[in-house]
């Protein structure tokens, strides 16, 4: 069998009144004129927003930053079984586990941090979670900040949201 | 307990398993000749080393002529038999038990331990994938979280009544704690009043359990199963010489666990075996250092060989050799002891060379695992020629004399000596290096520090109290700069003028089989996964 040769369309040459750019130039200008005028007369269809006092509404399945639930009585609802840190693809779940003085809760974790800079946003720790003890349903993305380890959240920062 | 004798004839009985044909001795169970032929049948409480209970009912197989299903742990193989474990029968009823065994199990699985090797999972996995049908309401509880005493920590819900914790105090121990109580749903195992367990191999009970009924206290929720990894090593708790498999994760140790050597330890180890672990995490030597005017500097490895070289070369020119002094340990390798004897008596030339297995607390022994000599190699120093007990004794009041210039001391301690007493001799000498692993009495006084990899960082032999040769594996890198010591031995020996060319252990033991009587003959290979006696 030979190999099919497929025929691929080669860019056109450019046209003399092309090849000056000048007439392009001033088609691009005019596309930008366009918009600018437009907004000036119809300024709710302009496409960017005021963050961050004003942020877009995020899709309901929206995989944002993580959080972890709480018991009623306030206690994380998390027993530290290991398995979102073990399902993660990018190893950023540090949990720590510990006796817990509750005999109903045996388990629970003294530490639980992700780090947010390894983290893909993957949504496996939510699936695998059996206690649906962590959620990434926060809507929103991680918010900027100037070290790396701010970015390291803790389990007081997950808990909090 | 109930097997049934059998009828004992000259032939080796034939049977027939899913269609295989296998001979097998008289008397063996048709679980077992399964698992020669390589048929998995599930069982919980059958374990090889103890008496059969068939209590489980998990390992029904269908036997022709037999009216209903039999247990292939307590049924004795007879000539002719026709098994078969894949029949729709025997499925069901394994999946029936199974489910049995589930109703009350509280499914508590991610705060338990055994997740990941738990008999339950697997079985159910393999046998079960059954939906519940029992209410999370309807199920009995029972008491979880109970300190039972030793390294055991009791769940009496999760446990399937195999009776295999019972039967091990019954027949290994003799001291029979634990016992069923109540009845039907509500049986369950549990101590007698204020008796807890009260032997030194409890943790055995955590290996045998096949699920997280009782677990180990000092494991407890340390971490998951599945991220650790084994390698095969030899425990350093006691000249016993018991085989184990380390977990470890990265570069921590997490756990000991027996691995069967029915020569040495069957299938079990002790308490105090098994948390021998804990010294490789803890308080370890991580850089080499000197010590100057009572301070610690730390000193890089390229300076600090040639510099303990030519201290302990300098101090035999000048004095003598018997100025000179090493001092080995029975918890090295016999590669290291070897290399160790011929630095000492070739290169130095000193006779100043002892050790002792003498340590610092008590000897306690019995007459099962746990032997007095707390060192694991003590019987390879004394084979490879290395002179311990009036020796050790005559060299310690040598160097109180003041009669010895630079002394090298492997080992983290010198015998039974306290702190105060390693101190006050150990001033005595104008240069002490010290070869260790952890901070101790010596670490604290030495001139020259060079750290040591530990048991689970190097691999080599060691020589047990019946003169078993057992490999001991390399398990992970050594941590922070700590080295093999056979590699410091090399590096000495040879700016002392040895010309080594020994590149790892199994040189070393190459050339130990070679000049050492009680080694002759012997190698890595012919060691193996068992270990290997020394000729008599």
């Amino acid at each position: 069998m030979t190999i099919g040769v497929k025929k691929v369309a080669r860019p056109r040459e450019m046209s003399f009144s092309e090849s000056l750019y000048l007439v392009e130039i001033v088609k691009g200008l005019g596309v930008t004129m366009g918009h600018m005028l437009s907004n000036i007369v119809r300024q709710e269809g302009i496409k960017t927003i005021e963050y961050p006092e004003v942020r877009r509404v995020m899709p309901p399945r929206f995989r944002g930053r993580h959080r972890l639930m709480k018991r009623e009585d306030g206690t994380p609802r998390c027993v530290a079984c290991y398995c979102c840190a073990t399902a993660c693809p990018a190893k950023c779940i540090t949990i720590v586990a510990g006796e817990s003085p509750d005999p109903g809760v045996e388990k629970y974790p003294v530490r639980f941090d992700i780090d947010m800079l390894r983290c893909v946003f993957c949504g496996m720790c939510v699936e695998a979670c059996p206690c649906d003890a962590i959620r990434m349903d926060t809507g929103w993305f991680t918010p900027p900040d100037d070290t790396r380890e701010k970015l390291i959240f803790t389990i007081d920062t997950l808990l909090e949201k | 307990m109930p097997v049934r004798e059998p009828v004992l004839t000259e032939k080796m009985p034939t049977l027939t398993i899913n269609g295989m044909t296998v001979d097998v001795p008289q008397g063996t169970s048709i679980l077992n000749a399964a698992k020669d032929v390589g048929v998995e049948i599930p069982h919980y409480c059958y374990h090889p080393k103890l008496s059969i209970a068939g209590n489980c009912r998990m390992c029904l197989v269908e036997v022709e002529k037999f009216p209903k299903l039999q247990t292939a742990c307590s049924t004795v193989v007879s000539d002719g038999m026709v098994v078969r474990t894949d029949t729709e029968k025997v499925r069901k009823a394994v999946t029936g038990v199974l489910e049995l065994m589930l109703i009350h199990h509280p499914i508590d699985c991610p705060i338990c331990d055994q997740a990941g090797e738990c008999g339950l999972q697997n079985y159910y996995m393999k046998f079960g994938l059954h939906k519940s049908r029992y209410d999370l309401e309807d199920k009995v509880h029972k008491k979880k979280v109970q300190d039972i005493g030793g390294q055991i920590v009791l769940d009496a819900e999760r446990c399937i009544l195999c009776s295999r914790c019972v039967r091990f105090l019954d027949e290994v121990t003799g001291t029979r704690e634990l016992n069923f109580f109540n009845r039907g749903d509500h049986s369950e195992i549990s101590i007698f009043p204020g008796r807890p367990l009260d032997n030194d191999y409890t943790g055995n009970l955590a290996d045998i359990c096949p699920v997280g009924a009782l677990t180990s206290k000092d494991f407890r929720f340390k971490c998951r199963v599945w991220f650790l990894k084994a390698f095969d090593s030899i425990c350093t708790g006691c000249s016993k010489g018991c085989n184990v498999d380390a977990h470890h994760k990265g570069d921590i140790l997490y756990r000991l666990k027996p691995r069967w050597n029915d020569a040495v330890n069957q299938a079990w180890m002790c308490d105090f075996g098994r948390l021998t672990y804990k010294a490789m995490n803890e308080a370890r030597l991580l850089t080499p250092f000197v010590r100057e005017g009572g301070a610690r500097k730390v000193a890089p490895w390229g300076s600090l060989l040639p510099d303990v070289a030519f201290r302990l070369k300098s101090a035999a020119d000048k004095g003598g050799t018997d100025r000179v002094a090493v001092i080995a340990s029975p918890q090295s390798s016999n590669e290291e002891l070897y290399l160790l004897r011929r630095l000492a008596t070739e290169l130095l030339g000193t006779k100043n060379l002892a050790f002792t297995y003498r340590v610092a607390g008590d000897g306690f022994a019995d007459d099962f695992l746990i032997r007095a000599d707390k060192n694991p190699n003590a019987r390879g120093a004394q084979l490879l020629g290395i002179p311990d007990g009036a020796a050790f004794d005559a060299l310690v009041s040598r160097i109180a004399d003041g009669g010895i210039d630079a002394l090298l001391v492997f080992g983290n301690g010198i015998g039974a000596l306290s702190e105060e007493e390693t101190a006050a001799l150990l001033a005595k000498v104008p240069f002490v290096a010290q070869v260790g692993t952890n901070e101790g009495p010596v670490s604290k006084a030495a001139t020259a520090v060079l750290p040591s990899a530990s048991v689970a960082e190097r691999a080599g032999t060691f020589t047990n109290h019946a003169g078993r040769v057992q490999r001991f594996r390399f398990g992970f890198p050594a941590r922070g700069k700590a080295k093999n010591p056979i590699e410091i031995l090399v590096s000495l020996g040879n700016r002392l003028g040895a010309g080594w060319t020994f590149a790892g252990e199994a040189s070393v033991f190459k050339a130990i089989a070679e000049t050492e009587t009680p080694f002759t003959g012997m190698s890595y290979d012919s060691i193996g996964m068992f270990g290997q006696e020394i000729a008599k």
